[in-house]
């Protein structure tokens, strides 16, 4: 595809922009703004990967990588308001999510170590972190903010912080969770994912194009069961004291969501 | 003896050096207007907070040198709204029992609902289905599990009808004398407070003004006391 081709594509962002004039929806903006950050920050992308690739250095990969979760703890921490430290409990579980799952991958041979396997399939796993934690951060601090008379109920009949906030954190945990098992039981049937699309377009074989996307799926489902686990488990004894009391979400001032 | 004694306890901008003590055994009701800090003295008897200043003694030891864990264990507490886990009656009379662990035995769990005046046949039963009353007096029949010394009652009338009140308050009186429990109640009802007080404690924008036998209520000459009695604060 060239880059001419590409804008007349634009067609398909001024039929939306129509839309919400004539609809008065009051969207025009935000498409405009999004449809020039969408293009600016993918072509940045993709002479930063055209260079990453041919240089074939380790060192950029890596930077890469840190980019990325760099990218993605900083779109995270706003969710995470009202949990004291949770900016490096985030940043700690994407860094365990990416060396585990690359660690296996590579240890185990499933991919080579080449930038143009390694970056795109650290992008899939850390973008998934951060949509499972986002997710899991948002039904956590309902669940605490809900049930927050039942964890001190079971504090005063002398159980620990841990016993106390249970069942908020595995409600949390199964819920942000099932959205990731839910789509997978669907996948194929009604729209082929984003990769193996990508692959196909691409001109890459369909089953080779199978068998990458069901590598990512299996990833997904790990990711998300660690960013869930690993984000809820750090997370919550920040909302007791040492005392084993109760101190709950701890906004920091002029902000009440 | 005093069961439970406060030096000089403060908290935050809500409670101001707080001493008094309760005694043994009665049943202390805590009346004052709504922001007196009632709720948080409470919730400081059980360690559920902690002051930032003075002292408080269960059985003359100091709670923060006991096992905190181990103190709320000794001291009950029934909340305003009664909080349930989704599941039976029988679940929530499980729980304290759950949390470590333990079972607790049928027999004992129709026990404690005869003793709260709720039939053994509701053990079964969703708690989503119980009465304003019902919840109640699970949630009193749960604070008796543990077998606890004292018993925290936090505003557990006041979404209540006439009558069920007047049960609960029969209920916990006949508690109080069968089992020997301390009873600290919250109550913003001075006239139950005067139905069901041996002591009182009265506070006020986080201070004891008063404290004693529950006669002193009508007998002050404080004109904060008036003012409350005659229902101006």
């Amino acid at each position: 595809m060239t880059f001419l081709e590409l804008a007349t594509a634009l067609v398909f962002v001024a039929i939306p922009i129509a839309l919400t004039l004539i609809l008065k929806l009051g969207l025009e903006r935000d498409i405009v703004i999004a449809t020039v950050r969408s293009t600016v920050q993918l072509l940045i992308v993709g002479y930063i990967l055209t260079f990453v690739f041919e240089s074939e250095s380790p060192i950029f990969m890596l930077l890469m990588i840190v980019l990325m979760i760099g990218a993605a703890t900083q779109n995270i921490i706003k969710k995470g308001d009202g949990i004291p430290g949770i900016t490096w409990m985030i940043l700690l579980s994407l860094v365990v999510i990416e060396t585990l799952t690359m660690g296996l991958m590579l240890g185990l041979g499933i991919i080579p170590f080449e930038p143009e396997k390694v970056i795109p399939i650290s992008g899939m796993v850390i973008g998934n972190s951060m949509v499972l934690s986002l997710l899991f951060l948002n039904k956590f601090k309902d669940e605490v903010e809900r049930s927050d008379e039942v964890i001190e109920l079971i504090l005063s009949l002398g159980g620990t912080p841990k016993v106390a906030i249970d069942r908020s954190l595995k409600n949390a945990i199964r819920t942000s969770m099932i959205p990731t098992v839910e789509a997978q039981k669907t996948m194929g049937l009604v729209q082929l994912p984003g990769m193996m699309s990508g692959l196909i377009i691409g001109g890459a074989d369909p089953m080779e194009a199978v068998l990458y996307q069901l590598l990512i799926l299996f990833l997904i489902l790990t990711t998300a069961s660690i960013s869930a686990t690993l984000v809820g488990y750090l997370a919550y004894p920040r909302l007791f004291n040492d005392k084993m009391q109760y101190v709950g979400l701890t906004y920091r001032k002029g902000k009440a969501s | 003896m005093h069961i439970i004694e406060f030096k000089e306890v403060s908290h935050q901008d809500i409670l101001h050096h707080v001493s008094g003590y309760f005694r043994e055994g009665r049943i202390t009701t805590f009346v004052g207007p709504s922001g007196a800090g009632k709720t948080t003295c409470l919730k400081h008897i059980n360690g559920l907070l902690s002051p930032d200043e003075g002292t408080i003694l269960f059985k003359g030891e100091d709670i923060r040198e006991m096992d905190v864990l181990e103190l709320r264990k000794k001291i009950g507490m029934a909340f305003q709204s009664a909080p349930m886990i989704q599941g039976t009656v029988y679940d929530n009379l499980n729980l304290p029992k759950a949390i470590f662990h333990e079972t607790l035995e049928r027999d004992r769990a129709e026990d404690l609902l005869r003793r709260v005046d709720l039939s053994e046949a509701m053990l079964d039963q969703p708690v989503k289905s119980l009465s304003g009353g019902e919840r109640s007096r699970v949630a009193i029949a749960r604070t008796l599990v543990n077998k606890p010394d004292v018993l925290l009652l936090d505003e557990i009338t006041a979404s209540l009808d006439y009558r069920t009140v007047k049960e609960i308050e029969r209920l916990i009186r006949k508690l109080q004398q069968s089992y020997g429990v301390t009873v600290i109640w919250i109550t913003h009802d001075l006239d139950q407070a005067r139905r069901v007080s041996d002591d009182m404690w009265f506070l006020k924008d986080g201070k004891l003004v008063a404290f004693g036998e529950a006669s002193f209520i009508d007998e002050s000459d404080d004109p904060a006391i008036q003012r409350f009695v005659r229902g101006e604060a």
